[in-house]
């Protein structure tokens, strides 16, 4: 009887270099999964340090002829990408302004009727818009705004495109973060005399404030570096433009037009590393809101 | 009157004189032809602690809410019968009006968790937008948490969060919160069944204490807590209201049989 239950010395220790062999596969694969993370990283700081100064940040984009007299010389490519930065500042501004009320509405109706049949159809729309590829709402933003709304290329219609693809993001978080709030606050504000809609701004939206915020900016990280649509829609500008009727550019959009001049080439680095620096900063930012303003119930 | 309760007239339901709020044939139902409570009648007093009890899903919980309308919060109930405060129909009055004179406090402790608890005291002001001056937000806060008792354990972390608060304190923090408004009536849902004795024993205390000045409607499932602070209890069973009486009675002569086998512990 005694031997079904007492593992032989052989058995257990090839269990315990199972074991083994497992934690070190794991940590393996862990590793080999932010290599590429790490390794771009290491090439943008590597190639692209030297561009970042207070120039980039202040001076618009060169043209190729200064960019050529630079190389030849031997310099720095003069300029930076400050039309890129109030480009991208505006247009996800914008498009922010335009999608958070929007997203935040459409959120506390389905958390609210969520087992209507309006709900259902709204949250499959949502879902289906998180998978529409992002040049096709570009095509969208032209036909609206472009042509009708713009008669032109503007940061504007830029902005509509980004907005609808920051919805289902800014949708999904606040509709999870209020479902998790306990009913028993929503009834304590309901049954002080406190009308439906004051309970919902006053007391549930503070109570999820963290998930929402949290989903606002990583929906804002998440356009921030989108070109496709903006390459339809907002077409770039070689000048700071504040006008948001006219083309305007972006730091994406700079990065596609540096890879298509070979004089200008060099600066994708420098490029590509601040939009990366931009959105690490406002993936931190979110970490900490969620963790700082988290609410114990 | 016709509000009064004359509906039914065996001994097992006791009639109140001039009571405060009257329950006059009332039924509600969650949606379809299925009522949780049907036809219930009864008079509550002014100034005294009504119990309701009975076992889980006999309707007490919905008895509760009919009365100060909480419970139109799934969108499909109806209702028959009518209550009324003081003579008037609550199901005339803005709900949001209704709630204002019935205070409400839950099973579990529930304050604000994004206010202190100096704005949870005022939160019904708050959140109504009502504006107050400086002193008489101190004088209702003061005032409201001394009737609770816990002022002199709150007035120097009046800004720190309600949630800091141990489960007892919350508990009784939302009693302050439901009583800020100088409600007439206050209906308590097992307000005690997330808590230890001893917070327990403070609250029955408190709910004692605060009679001479409030209506009390408390839902309970716990008999000894009946039998020790109230003055009437209901005893519902599938959704009727069965026996209701003084407590002292019920709990020594019930005249009703399953109110006998619920108080002996045969179910429940």
């Amino acid at each position: 009887m005694n031997t079904t239950n007492s593992i032989s010395n052989q058995k257990l220790k090839w269990r315990v270099f199972n074991d083994k062999l497992f934690s070190i596969v794991m940590m393996t694969l862990a590793f080999i999964s932010a290599v590429p993370l790490l390794s771009i990283l290491y090439q943008l700081v590597k190639k692209g340090y030297k561009q970042v100064r207070l120039s980039f940040f202040i001076e618009v984009a060169p043209d190729t002829m200064q960019a050529m007299m630079a190389k030849a010389n031997h310099e720095i490519i003069p300029g930076g990408i400050a039309n890129g930065i109030v480009g991208t500042l505006i247009i996800v501004g914008m498009a922010s302004l335009i999608a958070i009320p929007l997203g935040l509405l459409t959120g506390v109706y389905l958390s609210e009727s969520s087992k209507g049949k309006m709900a259902n159809i709204v949250r499959f729309v949502v879902d289906m818009l998180q998978g529409v590829p992002s040049i096709v709402l570009g095509v969208i933003a032209y036909i609206w705004v472009v042509k009708p709304l713009t008669s032109g290329f503007s940061a504007l219609a830029g902005s509509v495109a980004l907005s609808i693809m920051m919805l289902p993001s800014i949708i999904r978080s606040t509709e999870e973060t209020l479902k998790m709030i306990p009913p028993t606050l929503k009834e304590a504000a309901l049954s002080l005399g406190v009308p439906y809609y004051k309970t919902i701004l006053k007391v549930l939206l503070p109570t999820g404030m963290s998930g929402i915020s949290t989903g606002i900016i990583l929906g804002i990280s998440r356009i921030a570096g989108e070109t496709a649509p903006l390459m339809l829609t907002a077409l770039g500008s070689s000048a700071i433009n504040l006008d948001i009727t006219q083309p305007s550019s972006a730091i994406p959009l700079l990065v596609w037009e540096f890879y298509n001049d070979p004089n200008l080439v060099n600066l994708i680095w420098g490029a590509s590393l601040v939009l990366l620096l931009i959105i690490f900063l406002l993936n931190i930012v979110a970490k900490t809101i969620s963790k700082k303003w988290k609410v114990q119930y | 009157m016709e509000s009064t309760v004359l509906n039914k007239t065996d001994d097992r339901i006791i009639q109140i004189e001039s009571p405060l709020l009257s329950i006059d044939r009332l039924s509600v139902s969650y949606g379809g032809n299925k009522f949780s409570i049907t036809d219930v009648s009864a008079g509550i007093q002014k100034n005294k602690i009504t119990a309701i009890m009975g076992p889980s899903g006999c309707g007490k919980s919905t008895l509760l809410r009919a009365i100060n309308r909480m419970h139109e919060l799934y969108p499909e109930t109806h209702h028959k019968g009518s209550i009324s405060l003081g003579g008037e129909d609550i199901y005339k009055i803005n709900p949001i009006e209704l709630r204002r004179k019935i205070g409400m406090v839950f099973q579990r402790p529930n304050p604000f968790p994004t206010m202190s608890i100096y704005d949870n005291v005022i939160a019904a002001y708050i959140l109504n937008g009502i504006k107050l001056k400086r002193s008489e937000k101190d004088e209702i806060v003061e005032r409201s948490l001394r009737e609770v008792g816990l002022w002199d354990e709150t007035k120097d972390a009046l800004h720190k969060k309600g949630t800091f608060l141990s489960g007892g304190q919350q508990q009784r923090l939302c009693i302050a919160r439901a009583l800020a408004y100088t409600p007439e009536v206050i209906l308590l849902d097992e307000p005690t069944s997330a808590l230890d004795p001893i917070a327990t024993a403070k609250i029955e205390d408190l709910l004692v204490k605060l009679k001479k000045d409030y209506t009390i409607i408390l839902v309970t499932h716990n008999m000894g807590q009946a039998a020790r602070i109230s003055d009437h209890s209901m005893f519902m069973y599938l959704g009727e209201l069965v026996e209701y009486g003084r407590t002292k009675n019920m709990f020594t002569t019930p005249k009703d049989e399953r109110t006998e086998a619920y108080l002996t512990g045969k179910f429940g």
